[in-house]
């Protein structure tokens, strides 16, 4: 039940004799189209050429597989992304890392960008900040099979876009970025630790067999 | 060499042909310009991007090909004739509707006389004594193609497109006949040759000077007559679909379309002959006829001059229709129908009974009286809308008054 006191009744304005003749209505119509006509500024943005300030900076667009200082591929094929993601459109298949510094790579990493719903749960997952959204969200295909983006595409996207940090979020783990020489060589330090701490032996038994998707 | 040409007969048709040619790429660059206002009006840039074929890189030319596009995608869609049609009647009405909109400029002076040889030609198609009838009754034909394709279509939009189009056209042809019966009365002429002789600086004013409220009332009229906004009710999109137009595509359409646009040149044509002198540049006759605008000056250059006045007094007009429809909503059919008849059409009438006394007194060029008698029209006007204290076209009639609120 509404009060009387909540209601607004509003009039209908009162027109003067001129106004019941339109025409000084029309000329203030008029006034106020030429006004734009000439002179507002047009607010269309030319799509291809230029493109409208992202209102967030935390958008999430196309991802990035990140490459760590080394130039090689930052993924250590953990498979937490393709876990978390609720789309079910990453499939790695990982092989035994030719370096020391981990078990394992993505011999092969592929993402669905036509079923993924940019959830960025791949990201929250990745405990070593490999794959990351960025804010590009003009990629185009002429099919799907284009549109499902390989480890290539992927490392690609990230020497595109290298230079931004695209989203700002609360860090989960205590590594700060790939690009980061320091925090990475302070990783690489803890990993070592704890490949050391284990049995000799241990960390040869994760091979390919492993890698069932 | 021109002798061929030295018979108004040819003369007239090569004139026509070259008419048809300029008026159709008039039309399409009025499509183009009239998307453009549109936009900016709201801010927004309009056609931009298509340019010619790409031939200059990335400078598109502000979309000035998307004529050329639209005419080519016009011509190559797939033209629908629906199962249930009136078939020949169908196909015939979009035909009638251009054909009767391009017919109408046969009788507008374009730019006088001009010496060929020896031999002076009227830069006419045709001078008929009736000039003035002839357009007025090609331009009530307009509305036949319109009643006939929105009957053949067998859809109720299209119908009642149709069937609010007649009814718009017969209500203002009378407020439009009586107001150039002002000037006929005024210019005793028929010919619009002549009436545009007779406004010639040194000849007399302009008439938009002498009767500027028949000239606001055929402005008015001309808007309903070409279906534009704010009278498009013949096709008003919310409600109707496309109304008359509902079942067309493709060229039919497009000639639809292109006969709405002629319509508006020729209507605009028409107000610049019977009130703004026409190709005559004297600056509202109060002034000199300006360098190569006289009677006397019928060479090349000055009928180029002349043609060019009335284009752009033409363009003017088009312009005005264009930015109206893009400031003023549309009529409700009620008020359509009040303004007509309640407003415009006692309005032209006392004009009327007070020019034919002018006349009589012999006062048809007199300043003094003319304006007089449309101040004291306008000043009656007003005096009736303050004391029946209602709007002249009924705009906040039957509202009722609400002094409780609703399920309170």
């Amino acid at each position: 039940m509404i009060s009387d006191a909540d209601i607004i009744l509003i009039k209908e304005p009162k027109l003067s004799a001129a106004d019941k003749l339109y025409l000084t209505q029309i000329a203030e119509g008029v006034k106020v189209t030429l006004n734009h006509l000439f002179f507002k500024p047009k607010v269309t943005v030319q799509y291809p050429e230029e493109k409208r300030k992202l209102r967030v900076d935390n958008y999430r667009g196309v991802h990035r597989l990140n490459r760590d200082p080394d130039d090689r591929v930052a993924c250590v094929a953990c498979f937490m992304c393709e876990t978390a993601c609720p789309a079910h459109c990453i499939h790695i298949v990982a092989a035994e890392s030719p370096w020391e510094d981990r078990e394992k790579y993505p011999q092969q990493f592929d993402i669905d960008e036509l079923r993924c719903i940019y959830c960025g749960m791949c990201e929250e997952a990745c405990p070593v900040d490999a794959i990351e959204l960025t804010t590009e969200y003009d990629m185009v295909g002429q099919s799907r099979d284009e549109m499902i983006f390989d480890k290539e595409k992927l490392l690609n996207v990230y020497d595109q876009t290298k230079d931004i940090k695209p989203r700002k979020n609360p860090k989960i783990s205590g590594y700060q970025g790939t690009g980061d020489r320091e925090k990475y060589d302070q990783l690489r330090e803890r990993l070592e630790k704890m490949i050391e701490e284990r049995e000799p032996g241990e960390s040869k038994s994760t091979g390919t067999e492993g890698n069932v998707q | 060499m021109l002798s061929w040409l030295q018979n108004q007969v040819v003369f007239s048709a090569v004139l026509s042909l070259v008419l048809i040619a300029g008026m159709m790429t008039c039309v399409a660059y009025c499509i183009y310009f009239e998307r453009k206002i549109s936009a900016w009006i709201q801010d927004r840039q309009g056609p931009n991007r298509v340019g010619f074929l790409g031939l200059f890189g990335n400078f598109h030319f502000w979309g000035l090909g998307q004529p050329i596009a639209d005419g080519a995608k016009f011509f190559l869609k797939e033209d629908i004739i629906p199962a249930r049609v009136d078939k020949p009647l169908f196909i015939l009405a979009p035909a009638i509707s251009m054909i009767v909109a391009l017919i109408g400029f046969v009788v507008i002076p374009w730019g006088g006389s001009y010496m060929l040889g020896d031999t002076i030609m009227n830069v006419q198609v045709a001078n008929p004594d009736v000039g003035l009838l002839y357009i007025l009754g090609v331009g009530s034909m307009g509305v036949y193609g319109v009643v006939l394709g929105g009957w053949a279509s067998n859809n109720k939009y299209s119908m009642y497109g149709a069937v609010r189009a007649t009814a718009q056209m017969l209500s203002y042809e009378i407020p439009m006949g009586v107001a150039i019966l002002v000037v006929v009365l005024a210019s005793g002429q028929l010919r619009l040759e002549e009436i545009v002789l007779g406004q010639v600086g040194g000849n007399g004013l302009w008439n938009i000077v002498l009767h500027p409220v028949s000239f606001l009332i055929l402005l008015i009229t001309l808007f309903a007559e070409t279906n534009r906004a704010p009278f498009d009710l013949a096709e008003a999109e919310q409600e109707l679909v496309g109304g008359f137009h509902t079942e067309y595509s493709s060229m039919k359409f497009a000639m639809f379309f292109l006969g709405e646009y002629v319509h508006m040149i020729t209507g605009s044509a028409f107000i610049c002959v019977l009130f703004l002198g026409g190709w005559e540049l004297s600056f509202f006759g109060i002034g000199p006829a300006f360098p190569g605008t006289g009677i006397e000056d019928v060479g090349l250059i000055s009928v180029i001059i002349k043609i060019g006045v009335l284009a752009v007094k033409v363009a003017f007009f088009i312009f005005l229709f264009m930015l109206v429809r893009w400031t003023l909503p549309r009529f409700r059919f009620d008020q359509l129908m009040r303004l007509a008849w309640k407003g415009l059409i006692p309005v032209s009438l006392g004009i009327l009974v007070l020019t034919v006394m002018g006349v009589y007194m012999g006062w048809q060029r007199s300043v003094l009286f003319n304006l007089g008698s449309e101040i004291a029209i306008v000043a009656a006007t007003l005096g009736v809308v303050i004391l029946a204290n209602k709007p002249v076209t009924g705009r906040q009639d039957n509202m009722p008054v609400v002094t409780q609120p609703l399920g309170g």
